[in-house]
């Protein structure tokens, strides 16, 4: 983590000078990682929440904020640094995780990099996110980079396998050198109200994962309504989760700007409760530019500029990267960009 | 700053709306605008201009005519001219002509936006996203109703010309709102913007050009209050529409008075917004942010007094507070500005003076920690806490960013602070239970409560207030209504002025043994009473011959009178179905008597009008107990995922100056409408024969109807009026009779701004069942709520 953190410059450096244990702060308040707690059972039965006050919140919150010119380079710049660069699919090979992993470490063409005078950033992705079966290779091909290497586990995407499997998979992959890892839970538990269940599976889940950060996929999709999205996370912060995370990027609906809110309320509230800083990661259905500001500017607003950070904040995407390229070349060109002029992921 | 830097500090740096376009329409102008009269520009008659600036830096941007008492004239005659035309033209013409103007504000909708934002220091993203979209709704929808006039308004017509005053925090929407019903319905229109916010309207007034709308139809006075003044005044406009403070309406209920000018009023509020413990909380604060940082809180409707259930009081207000903290306070034009500037010093200066003494009074003042820019009327986002019903500032309404918190303790008392105030615009209920939220939405006086949301609006939906907030309704069928009356109404001639009755000597002669005396009481809270003053009134035929005497009602038997009906206020939530069955009741109990009371009236009015009075009468209150649980509301279509409906409430208590030409028809049909539909009501009768209030009384005694609910008064009706018009606790006065008392009604009822229904000194023919009953006074007798209920799981 430190090697990420003396590349950024600025005040989150300082900020964890002040307090060394804290690894974010809300309403001036230093926050520690979290360590979970026992499962409160009235705290998740109170949550509460209105869909379409949500969902009004949502579409006026990326109304009132915009950044433009260098701030929208900037911003744009910082959602590559949170980006778990994805491939989590069939016909995925060693090949093509090493050709990501290549990405990961150049996200931008090194012209660009020059023109728009960020060579001292060493601009990377924050991790790439992979099945167990390509984690060395990928922590091989990442080697020295600082980026981090995340598998998707515990039966993903359904997470329907046997516990113990489930939990025997999170151990194989972190023995291979994952330095994160992403579950999923049983949605049957968050339908059937069955909360203790839920929490019981999580903190197998976390205590299998060991030294390694948890992000706890809530499959929000499955879950539809957002008093659901709220409960599960919820339950999943108590549990340990190091990250809560939207979808696995295979449910019908992925990421969702109200499901962002739901989540990202539900973390300030146990921070703010507990004393305790949960990450967040939407992931799935992010393509655009533009999508990945107004995700950054509900970070901002719901969670303060301590959650702008990839120790925080990640996109779990594989498209957006594309489109960010060609946004910045039109910013540092002033023409239009084109999607064959930046290199393959 | 580098891009590195800005990477490290994740700022988000300025976002500026270009305001080119804007300028250079005012450049296109010399910065120096005329009226817009006759769809021309009019140089104002006194040469005066007066400057417009922009509240955010303080440049002028442009020289504005004031128009004086001529240039009002001008457009009066404008307006007056166009109007045979634009009213003979088919509705579907006019409906082009609004969808032309919709499709206008449309294509121009940024340059509006921006317009709007320089003039008034509103944030371009509301100006953008909210005002100017409005706007074009509005029209669209009106272009429907135009198109469905006749057949949706069948047997009404339009006003005539109409004047219009709008104030300056909405400039461009509330000329919308407006503008588009009145044209719609078929009226032409005089409006006199905001001094502080002219430009908008006057870019309006191009479109209306553009649009190829009729000169005259469409005219536009700039000024200050004495060109508002001028035009309320004028003999030659029908019907006036006002938005703005209650002090200012209350002024012109009164200057309108002795005129037959139809009124509608949309004045202050103190909103409150109740928070409820199973709320979510954080949409919650979500919904202050709409209700009372909206628009800098410079917003009639806005959620300024927050009511919160004590067991979440904290917890809220935490976020409450966390929330303030990030809401960005800056230049208008800047995309990413939450709150804008104030209007104008005079406003900034009420809101520092309020403010300061709410906290002399006790209030504990919060503000964020956010630097305001140096230049420019700005005033940070403010909660004030430890308010107390008692303190100024949950009672007067502020008009910017300044919210006042209390708590409550279950939804009773939540329900009792809420209605603890002399307005009654809006309220915004935030529960998770549908059955908490809609059992305190009902029991709101107010005109709009927004469940789990705040400050939404569509032209599709009734907006405006109860009680000193004002009356008449804008957006959705019921808005239509303020710019219509029915054709008969128009037609009626002018009621002769009211004679005192000629005393002749003698008694009525009866033959053989005398008579056992009739006692008259007055009949308050169920039971008959004897007056305060101890004396009586005589009552004649109509040869002048001594018929008996009738109790003397004064002030303080109105004074008992209105206690009573204020009592029986639980009429009003009775079932709808149990008002129909009580009212059939009376009928039935009526139609016992028939004959006797038929035999008695005919002294007075002969023989052939007391029976038609007494079966007419008979038939009314049929129809009354009929239309008791049929008058119903609407569910409206506002254009997103929410049911939003339209109830049809009681007003509360009610004054009724009965007719004197028709003493038991005249009765049966004003104040069976008015309990019908919930209210209780305070009736003075016919002074020409009060003695029927016996026959009434007996006739209510036995029918169910409870006690208060209907209270008799027999006086003189000019001064039982004055008392019952001044009266606080009197929602609604309804008086029929000449000029002189019409005038007297309206201009006492200014005090509290109580709903008045005049005949306007017109002779009714109450035999007439079209003119004597049915939605035209069920309408009269009660105001509507709407609840916006927005849904989705």
């Amino acid at each position: 983590m430190a090697t990420r953190e003396d590349r950024e410059t600025g005040t989150l450096a300082r900020r964890d000078d002040s307090a060394p244990e804290a690894i974010a702060t809300l309403e001036g308040q230093p926050l520690g990682p979290n360590r979970g707690m026992p499962l409160n059972l009235d705290w998740v039965r109170a949550v509460r929440v209105n869909t379409s006050a949500v969902e009004r919140r949502a579409q006026t919150l990326v109304t009132r904020r915009t950044v433009k010119k260098d701030w929208q380079a900037a911003w744009l710049l910082r959602a590559i640094s949170c980006m778990d660069l994805t491939t989590l699919s069939g016909d995925d090979t060693e090949e093509r995780v090493r050709r990501l992993c290549a990405k990961a470490r150049r996200p931008l063409r090194q012209d660009l990099v020059e023109r728009l005078g960020i060579a001292k950033l060493n601009l990377t992705v924050a991790a790439v996110c992979v099945y167990h079966t390509f984690v060395e290779a990928a922590v091989r091909a990442l080697e020295g980079s600082g980026i981090r290497v995340a598998a998707v586990s515990t039966g993903f995407p359904a997470g329907l396998s046997p516990l113990a499997e489930r939990v025997a998979e999170i151990r194989r992959s972190v023995e291979a050198g994952a330095h994160e890892i992403d579950i999923v839970i049983t949605r049957a538990h968050v339908f059937g109200g069955n909360w203790q269940a839920l929490y019981d599976e999580i903190a197998a889940f976390k205590q299998a994962c060991g030294a390694a950060h948890m992000k706890a996929i809530l499959g929000t999709g499955d879950l539809l309504t957002l008093r659901n999205v709220g409960r599960a996370s919820v339950v999943a912060m108590m549990a340990g989760a190091d990250f809560i995370k939207t979808s696995t990027g295979k449910e019908p609906t992925n990421a969702t700007l109200p499901v962002g809110l739901v989540m990202t309320r539900a973390i300030r509230n146990y921070a703010l409760e507990t004393g305790m800083a949960v990450g967040f990661k939407p992931a799935g259905g992010i393509r655009t530019a533009k999508q990945s500001l107004e995700w950054l500017a509900l970070i901002k607003e719901e969670l303060g500029p301590s959650w702008l950070r990839a120790e925080m904040f990640r996109f779990g995407a594989s498209g957006m990267l594309g489109d960010i390229e060609r946004q910045l070349e039109h910013h540092a060109t002033g023409r239009y960009s084109a999607d064959f002029r930046h290199p393959l992921a | 700053m580098s891009i590195v830097e800005k990477f490290a500090s994740m700022e988000y740096g300025p976002a500026p709306e270009d305001s080119k376009d804007a300028r250079a329409w005012l450049e296109q102008h010399g910065r120096r605008f005329g009226h817009f009269i006759a769809s021309k520009q009019h140089k104002p008659a006194a040469g005066e201009y007066f400057d417009t600036s922009d509240p955010a830096t303080g440049e002028k941007l442009a020289s504005v005519a004031q128009g004086s008492p001529a240039d009002v004239n001008a457009a009066v005659k404008a307006a007056s001219a166009a109007l045979p035309k634009w009213q003979k033209i088919v509705p579907h013409a006019r409906a082009r002509y609004l969808y032309a103007l919709a499709r206008l504000v449309q294509k121009h909708a940024r340059r509006l936006a921006v317009l709007e934002t320089l003039d008034n220091g509103k944030p371009i993203r509301e100006s953008r996203d909210i005002d100017i979209p409005l706007v074009a709704r509005h029209f669209y929808h009106h272009a429907g109703w135009a198109q469905l006039l006749d057949q949706e308004f069948p047997g009404f017509a339009p006003c005539g010309v109409v004047g219009q005053i709008i104030p300056w925090n909405f400039p461009l929407l509330m000329l919308a709102w407006k503008i588009a019903p009145a044209l719609a319905a078929g009226n032409t229109v005089v409006l006199k913007p905001a001094e502080f916010t002219p430009l908008t309207a006057l870019a309006f007034a191009e479109l209306c050009s553009e649009a190829g709308l009729p000169a005259g139809v469409v005219n536009i006075v700039t000024g200050d209050g004495s060109t508002g003044e001028a035009l309320v005044k004028h003999p030659g406009v029908h019907n006036i529409a006002f938005t703005g403070s209650t002090v200012v309406g209350r002024a012109i209920r009164k200057a309108t008075a002795e005129s037959r000018k139809k009124l509608s009023l949309e004045l202050g509020g103190k909103s409150p917004v109740i928070v409820f413990e199973d709320a979510d909380l954080d949409s919650a604060v979500e919904g202050l942010v709409d209700g009372i940082w909206f628009n800098q809180g410079q917003v009639c409707c806005a959620g300024s007094r927050l009511l919160m259930q004590e067991s979440i009081a904290e917890p809220l207000l935490a976020k409450v507070r966390a929330r303030m903290a990030t809401l960005r306070i800056g230049s208008p034009l800047d995309k990413a500005v939450d709150i804008g500037a104030i209007v104008a010093p005079v406003q900034l200066e009420r809101i520092q003076r309020l403010v300061a003494q709410g906290v002399a009074e006790g209030a504990t003042c919060w503000q964020p920690p956010t630097t305001l820019p140096a230049k420019g009327l700005f005033y940070p986002p403010t909660l004030l806490t430890g308010v107390h019903p008692t303190s100024i500032v949950a009672q007067q309404e502020i008009f910017g960013p300044v919210l006042a918190a209390m708590s409550f303790r279950t939804p009773a008392e939540a329900v009792e602070l809420a209605n603890n105030s002399v307005y009654g615009l809006a309220a915004s209920v935030w529960s998770e239970s549908v059955n908490v939220a809609l059992h305190v939405a009902a029991q709101l006086k107010a005109g709009v409560v927004w469940v789990n949301s705040t400050n939404l609006f569509d032209a599709a939906c009734g907006f405006g207030g109860y009680r000193e907030s004002g009356y008449g309704r804008e957006g959705g069928r019921e808005g239509m209504l303020e710019y219509l009356e029915p054709v008969w109404f128009q037609k009626a001639p002018a009621l002769p002025k009211t004679k005192a009755a000629k005393a002749a000597a003698g008694k009525v002669e009866k033959s053989g043994a005398p008579a056992i005396d009739r006692t008259v009481k007055l009949y308050i809270g169920g039971k008959q009473a004897r007056p305060d003053s101890g004396y009586s009134m005589e009552v004649r035929d109509a040869r002048g011959m001594l018929l008996g005497e009738a109790p003397l009602g004064n002030r303080k038997d109105v004074r008992n009178a209105v206690e009573a009906a204020r009592k029986a206020g639980s009429w009003g939530k009775a079932t709808a179905h149990n008002r129909s069955q009580v009212l059939f009741y009376i009928a039935e109990n009526f139609s016992a008597r028939a004959a006797e009371i038929a035999a008695r009236l005919a002294a007075v009015t002969g023989k052939k009008q007391a029976e038609a009075e007494v079966r007419l009468g008979i038939e009314r209150i049929f129809s009354y107990a009929a239309w008791a649980d049929k008058f119903d509301g609407a569910v409206h279509n506002p254009p997103f995922r929410n049911i939003s409906i339209a109830m049809n409430e009681p007003i509360g208590t009610m004054g009724i100056v009965c007719p004197v030409e028709a003493p038991l028809l005249g009765f049966l049909s004003l104040v069976m409408p008015a309990i019908a539909c919930g209210n209780t009501v305070v009736a003075v009768p016919s002074e020409a024969y009060p003695l029927i209030a016996g026959d009434l009384y007996q006739v209510f005694d036995t029918s169910d109807l409870p006690g208060g609910v209907v209270n008799i008064v027999t006086g003189h009706a000019g001064e039982l009026l004055k008392t019952l018009a001044e009266h606080a606790d009197v929602d609604a006065l309804w008086c029929f009779g000449d000029d002189a008392l019409c005038a007297t009604a309206k201009s006492l009822s200014a005090s509290n701004l109580k709903q008045v229904f005049t005949n306007q000194g017109r002779a009714i023919d109450l035999f007439h069942v079209e003119q004597g009953e049915g939605r035209w006074y069920l309408e009269h007798a009660t105001q509507v709520k709407n609840i916006w209920v927005p849904y989705g799981e």
